[in-house]
């Protein structure tokens, strides 16, 4: 059992933290990997970014928002309760270089993906201009965080009770307005990274996104994740979850989001029918 | 059973048949398809070997069973003797006797079959293992004496379990790290419960666990730890057999709609993650009512049946070739057939059709003939112009075969691989290009069968063990 030694709510309950002993996994895991979880025998693998680690304490950190079954089921687990399984680190970690002015994009709980990559960033000497957004001020997430791992945040929400009134988009495009910017990184829902990137793209700038497709075994021998970057099949569990955000498919993949939405339903009103 | 088969004129005895659920209700549940045989039924069918000077049915045999050795025993009803005699050769009989394609293995060559039908060996290995599994009468294998090495196996699939096996007895340590929450490779995620029900594999895992070998659980080499870092902390030698696990897909519009799975996708879902039991497990598996599914091998069939079991109208089977080239073992095609799939053969899929919310509705396939022999030796199947035509359908499974996963040899030095990406190792040791690094199975040789894999286990653990004593 891979033991949670340290859980938080955040945002009204709606995300939850938790932190695991997987001293393997801590010790390896770099900015932008992942790991997949199982919560018990009958449960299905999940894929989550390791939102931090400490490898001295051999614990790594999760952040998830809870939208069905499986994630409610994570939200039951308690201090000193644990995962069945946790299997990583997975994926193709962050390409980090200093390319001088960078802004990360963050929106829901890709804020908590778009942490460790913010401070790596910044730790290899760029400039780093931070924006995150949420829907309502209580459903913000690690602001203290990204303050720390950035050189200026920009705060955002869609109904104006807390920074900026509107959009993400709204304060990049102000940002690009002024030049100089060499990469964006947008990480979030995916109608939020599909409208970046067709912002910066008009402006020329780089931009990386970070994939969250349906994933198996996370370790490319399914073809479950694939995604269509560059008019070619990638498979995001080893290629990516990290791909330039100019060439990404975002409708289909959209679209292969709600493959199991059905099911997803019945699965998870099932679960709250047996937990009321 | 007629009267005939009782009297005790041998040569007059029938193979002794396999009762079998009924196609038409088999065909909606997951149990096992056979239902065995009874020590009775055994016993004839023993009776039928001629227990040969020169036993060619051994020649068919990938690690050599003493095939006659072990059918005097069970027509003696010495049941525990038969098991440790097929264990001497064979350490997974009850999978064997269960998948091993024995009609161009053993049973191709039994001479019985010259004029009649082969003695029914894999039946008979099946039987016995089956027996010790409920009764657990054979003394276990003996453990030599600890020799204070210590071995890394990466895989847990047939070759794996094979090396760990051999090498836990010979005195060695023996640890072994498998990616996946469960153990046996392809033999639990890939081949169906009603194939090779998963107890019956992970009872032998447990075998292994409980002669002293470790299992460590959700390891992907390569990710959570490397092979350098395995010998860092003290593995003598590795043994990598991590299987061909990467699927082929065809690369033909339309094929990320929503209801096209990979084979390995596909199948996964079902065995690992019981998605067929969903919602009692919460892994979904899109249920098709018009399946279709391409490719005409083992793995075909076991997703065109399974697609069967998860409530599909149709499940068909659609293949390039001719039903001459058809790759899958005559049984399966024969139990597929039984339980209502059909083939469409010398069709070739052209293009996906979806609806609006990206859904598969309908395949487009192109008819083939029959050109020149191709590389294989096989007859290369050419487009006939024009004769487009399609195929209703909501769920395609892709199977036409695997490649190798680079995820491990790509973030491994000093391995040398072939143009396909899989690991050159020697065939009579196993011993690749990297000191004190072996390989065998489906990583070496591409998709194979789960007894040459075994048997590449085997050459490669007696390569390891004599390194472990002697030097490389
Ligand atoms: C590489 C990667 C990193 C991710 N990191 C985070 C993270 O840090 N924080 C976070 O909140 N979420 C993250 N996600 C998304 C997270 O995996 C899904 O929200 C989660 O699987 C939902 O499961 P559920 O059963 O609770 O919801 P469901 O009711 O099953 O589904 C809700 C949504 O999740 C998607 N989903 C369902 N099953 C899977 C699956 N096996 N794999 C991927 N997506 C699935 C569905 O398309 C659907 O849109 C990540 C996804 C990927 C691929
Ligand atoms: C659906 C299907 C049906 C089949 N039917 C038959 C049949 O009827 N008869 C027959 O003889 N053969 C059959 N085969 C073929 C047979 O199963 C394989 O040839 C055999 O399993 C190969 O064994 P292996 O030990 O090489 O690898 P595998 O069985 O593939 O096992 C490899 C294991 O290594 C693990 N692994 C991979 N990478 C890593 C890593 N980096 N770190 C740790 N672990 C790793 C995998 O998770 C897996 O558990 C079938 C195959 C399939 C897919
Ligand atoms: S291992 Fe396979 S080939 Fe060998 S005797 Fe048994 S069934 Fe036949
Ligand atoms: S060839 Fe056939 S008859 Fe002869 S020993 Fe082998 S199984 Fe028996
Ligand atoms: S999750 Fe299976 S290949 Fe990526």
């Amino acid at each position: 059992m891979f033991k949670i030694v340290n859980r938080e709510e955040m945002a009204e309950g709606t995300v939850v933290l938790n932190e695991i002993e997987a001293p393997l996994i801590s010790r390896k895991a770099k900015p932008g990997q992942f790991v997949i979880l199982k919560v018990n025998e009958t449960g299905e693998r999940i894929p989550l970014t390791m939102a931090d680690t400490d490898p001295e304490k051999g614990t790594i950190t999760i952040i998830y928002m809870v939208v069905g079954k499986s994630t409610a089921l994570f939200k039951a687990l308690k201090v000193g309760e644990g995962y069945q399984d946790v299997i990583g680190p997975l994926g193709t970690p962050t390409h980090l270089e200093k390319v001088g002015k960078v802004v990360c994009v963050g929106g829901g709980t890709g804020v908590a993906v778009l942490h460790p990559i913010t401070r790596a960033l910044k730790g290899v000497g760029n400039e780093v201009i931070c924006i995150i957004g949420a829907r309502t001020r209580d459903l913000l997430i690690l602001e203290d965080q990204m303050k720390a791992a950035s050189h200026d945040l920009r705060v955002c929400t869609d109904d104006g009770s807390y920074g900026h009134h509107g959009f993400v988009t709204d304060v990049l495009k102000e940002i690009l307005e002024e030049g100089g910017v060499k990469l964006v990184v947008a990480i979030g829902p995916v109608p939020m990274m599909k409208f970046v990137s067709k912002m910066t793209r008009d402006y020329n700038v780089k931009t990386m996104v970070s994939l969250n497709p349906i994933m198996i075994d996370g370790t490319g021998m399914c073809g479950g994740c694939r995604v269509s970057v560059g008019g070619k099949t990638k498979f995001a569990c080893v290629d990516g979850p990290e791909f330039d955000g100019h060439q990404v498919d975002y409708d289909e993949l959209m679209a292969r989001l709600q493959a199991y939405a059905e099911e997803e339903k019945e699965s998870y009103d099932e679960h709250c029918a047996l937990t009321q | 059973m007629t009267q005939a088969a009782q009297k005790p004129k041998k040569e007059k005895i029938p193979r002794q048949p396999m009762p079998e659920q009924a196609p038409d209700v088999r065909a909606r549940n997951f149990d096992e398809v056979p239902i065995g045989q009874s020590p009775e039924a055994a016993i004839k069918e023993a009776e039928r070997c001629l227990q040969c000077k020169k036993p060619v049915c051994i020649q068919g045999c990938p690690v050599e069973v003493d095939i006659p050795g072990f059918i005097a025993l069970v027509k003696q009803g010495d049941f525990s003797g038969a098991i440790s005699k097929v264990w001497e050769k064979n350490t997974l009989p009850a999978v064997c006797g269960r998948v091993c394609p024995q009609e161009i293995q053993c049973e191709g060559k039994c001479i019985v079959g010259k004029k009649g039908e082969p003695v029914a060996i894999g039946n008979l290995e099946r039987f016995v293992a089956d027996h010790e599994r409920k009764n657990r009468n054979a003394p276990l294998p003996e453990k030599a004496a600890s020799t204070g090495k210590k071995v890394a196996v990466v895989g847990s699939g047939p070759s794996g379990l094979t090396v760990a096996g051999d090498l836990i007895l010979k005195g060695h340590e023996v640890s072994i790290f498998e990616a996946f929450h469960k153990p046996g490779g392809v033999l639990v995620y890939g081949i169906p419960e009603f194939r090779l029900p998963k107890d019956i594999v992970f009872s032998e895992v447990a075998g292994l666990e409980a002669l002293g070998v470790k299992v460590a659980f959700n390891t992907v080499v390569g990710r959570t730890v490397s092979l350098e870092e395995l010998f860092e902390q003290g593995f003598d030698a590795v043994f990598l057999g991590v299987g061909a696990g990467l699927p082929t897909f065809l690369n033909v519009p339309g094929e990320n709609l929503i209801g096209i799975y990979s084979a390995n996708e596909y199948l996964t879902r079902s065995n690992l993650m019981k998605a067929y039991r969903f919602p009692e497990y919460d892994t979904p598996i899109i249920r098709g009512k018009n399946v279709i599914t391409l490719g005409a091998g083992n793995v075909a069939m076991d997703a065109a049946r399974t697609a069967l079991r998860l409530g599909a109208e149709s499940s068909r089977i659609v293949y390039r070739r001719s039903r001459q080239e058809v790759p899958a073992r005559g049984a399966e095609v024969h139990h597929a057939e039984e339980e209502g799939v059909e083939f469409f053969f010398l069709t070739a899929p052209t293009r996906f059709i979806g609806n609006e919310k990206a859904r598969l509705t309908g395949m487009e396939g192109l008819r083939m003939e029959l050109g020149e022999p191709d590389d294989s030796g096989r007859r290369r199947p050419l487009p006939i112009q024009d004769s487009e035509f399609e195929l209703e359908c909501d769920l395609v499974i892709i199977a036409v075969g695997a490649g190798a996963n680079p995820l491990l040899t790509r973030s491994t030095e000093g391995l040398e691989l072939n143009k396909w990406g899989y690991i050159v190792a020697d065939e009579e040791t196993g011993k690749t290009t990297r000191q004190r690094v072996w390989a065998g199975g489906d990583i070496v040789t591409g998709s194979a069968t789960v007894i040459l894999a075994m048997g590449a286990g085997r050459v490669a653990a007696d390569s390891m063990h004599k390194y472990l004593t002697l030097g490389w």
